[in-house]
């Protein structure tokens, strides 16, 4: 995987945040304050201007560029979380990028979530999505599946990860403050991380 | 949805810049509002922040015995660490910063990437978490910070110009926290410009109880009473958390759309209430202070005083928001 493969991604995590904008407005109106789908998308639209403007050579740089404006220009806790995300696996990705590789790498990314965040699974978070997606790739690459097929399966991991948060009740971060009102209601955040990998899965044709 | 705005993307920039045409004593540069004189040699500097929507909290209590700076973000949206570190850097007088951080996970991991990032400043900071609609545990994200943030902001603004040093500025902000509690109930919800329309809906029967600041459900939702019922209902969840006791401070806070008629009648409620537990208001605050946009509804905010907290209080204070003694 080169960079183009990278900057792809956050070109389709662009697209697809932007399209989907509201309606990640409206899951954060239900359990929170109404503003996810505005910040990520302020965010990734940042994102797209950085990498446009000095394009990357390598994929640590993509997401090193992609990490750092995030935490620069969302703010909120979405900013700094998925941030630390892409920082993580920009330190922790070895060129050239195999799909073991980036598997690893994710995971740290992940593991670099969990800390700042102090969330783990069941906590009703982008965590929720986000684990589920890593170990999806782990299995791919015991497998040895392709990367194609891998990314696919990483992609309904997150997506069902993000559905699983319905009925749990949120232990951190905003909706926490709604305790058992907060059940019912898909997490924003965890819909946005299954949207991320929705954009991986999309560049690898 | 009518909003007196220009676009939904501009909202805090213009304000900001009303801000600064407004009053001469503040600075604003880089989404950042400082005092125009700078800091003074020697004096802690107080440095908060948070998403915009608040007003007057934070950007209004920036001045003479308050803030040094603060840090507005989007709506409802933490600032960014570049916005906290510019400010802590300028506001240094060689004494260090106080970070003062409402407890919200973006409001906290914000500061704290910044306060990580200022290496070449000493900086403190203390958590405000209030509000006694939260349990504190496991479960949540811990308590939230609301209207104590004012009083910490006021009573650590007075001991910094007095010119105390940064661990008993710091001390004496955590203790303020300590001693203080608040709870909000809210009659509707609030429109955010991006969004168009009411965060929630809220039929006329009902209330939300149990709120934050940013427009979020509470805890729990119950009848629309009398301002006697309501009243009663933020100060048990007070007094059950905190007993009252001995002399307080008492601040009722309009949400942003609550007239001041309104909330003079819940302070006649709240002051009764207080009465009937023993205890006595000895210093008092009504009006919209710690707001949510154009939220209808009120929180009320106790602090247990003592004579250094009482004589903090009543120092003088010279900001668009607050301004006595001077």
């Amino acid at each position: 995987m080169e960079a183009d493969v990278f900057v792809a991604w956050f070109e389709a995590a662009a697209r697809m945040v932007h399209d989907e904008r509201d309606r990640l407005t409206r899951l954060d109106a239900a359990i929170g304050d109404a503003d996810h789908g505005t910040n990520l998308d302020r965010g990734l639209t940042e994102v797209r201007a950085a990498l446009d403007g000095s394009p990357p050579e390598t994929p640590g740089q993509v997401l090193a560029t992609a990490g750092a404006t995030l935490i620069r220009r969302v703010g909120g806790a979405s900013g700094p979380l998925y941030g630390s995300v892409f920082r993580q696996m920009a330190k922790s990705l070895e060129s050239p990028v195999t799909l073991a590789g980036f598997a690893a790498a994710f995971e740290d990314g992940v593991v670099a979530l969990e800390r700042l965040g102090k969330a783990v699974p069941g906590d009703k978070t982008m965590v929720d999505a986000l684990t589920p997606a890593s170990r999806a790739l782990a299995l791919a690459v015991r497998d040895g599946v392709g990367v194609r097929e891998a990314f696919r399966q990483a992609a309904r991991a997150a997506e069902e990860g993000a559905k699983a948060t319905i009925p749990m009740q949120a232990r951190k971060g905003r909706a926490s403050y709604l305790g058992e009102r907060s059940v019912g209601h898909e997490d924003p955040g965890a819909a946005s991380a299954a949207l991320f990998m929705a954009a991986l899965a999309s560049v690898v044709a | 949805m009518k909003k007196l705005i220009n676009t939904a993307d501009s909202v805090v920039e213009d304000a900001l810049n009303g801000m600064a045409a407004a009053h001469p004593s503040l600075l604003v540069r880089d989404r950042v509002v400082y005092r125009a004189e700078g800091p003074r040699a020697g004096k802690v500097g107080l440095v908060s922040g948070g998403g915009s929507g608040h007003e007057p909290l934070h950007v209004g209590f920036v001045g003479y015995g308050m803030l040094d700076a603060a840090c507005p973000g989007e709506i409802f949206t933490s600032p960014v660490p570049d916005q906290i570190i510019d400010a802590t850097r300028a506001v240094d007088g060689g004494a260090g910063v106080l970070h003062i951080v409402k407890n919200y996970t973006g409001d906290v991991l914000n500061f704290e990437m910044a306060a990580e990032l200022v290496e070449d400043v000493r900086v403190a900071s203390v958590l405000i978490d209030d509000d006694v609609a939260v349990q504190d545990s496991l479960y949540t994200a811990g308590r939230r910070g609301t209207g104590a943030t004012l009083f910490v902001e006021k009573m650590a603004g007075a001991l910094a110009e007095a010119g105390a040093p940064l661990d008993q500025v710091a001390l004496v902000a955590g203790e303020v926290d300590e001693r203080s509690r608040s709870f909000g109930i809210a009659l509707t919800s609030c429109t955010t410009p991006h969004a168009g329309k009411p965060t929630f809906d809220l039929p006329d029967s009902d209330v939300e109880l149990g709120i934050g600041i940013h427009g979020e459900p509470g805890r729990a939702r119950g009848p629309m009473v009398s301002a006697r019922e309501l009243a009663g209902a933020a100060m048990e969840a007070i007094h059950g958390d905190l007993p009252l006791r001995g002399d307080l401070l008492v601040m009722v806070n309009g949400m942003g759309s609550t007239p001041l008629m309104e909330l003079y009648i819940v302070f006649a409620e709240v002051a009764a209430f207080v009465k009937g537990k023993g205890a006595r208001v000895a210093r008092s605050l009504v009006g919209n202070y710690v707001t949510s946009l154009d939220m209808q509804g009120f929180s009320v905010s106790v602090c247990l005083l003592d004579d250094t907290l009482t004589r903090l209080w009543d120092a003088p204070v010279e900001t668009p928001g607050l301004r006595w003694g001077r």
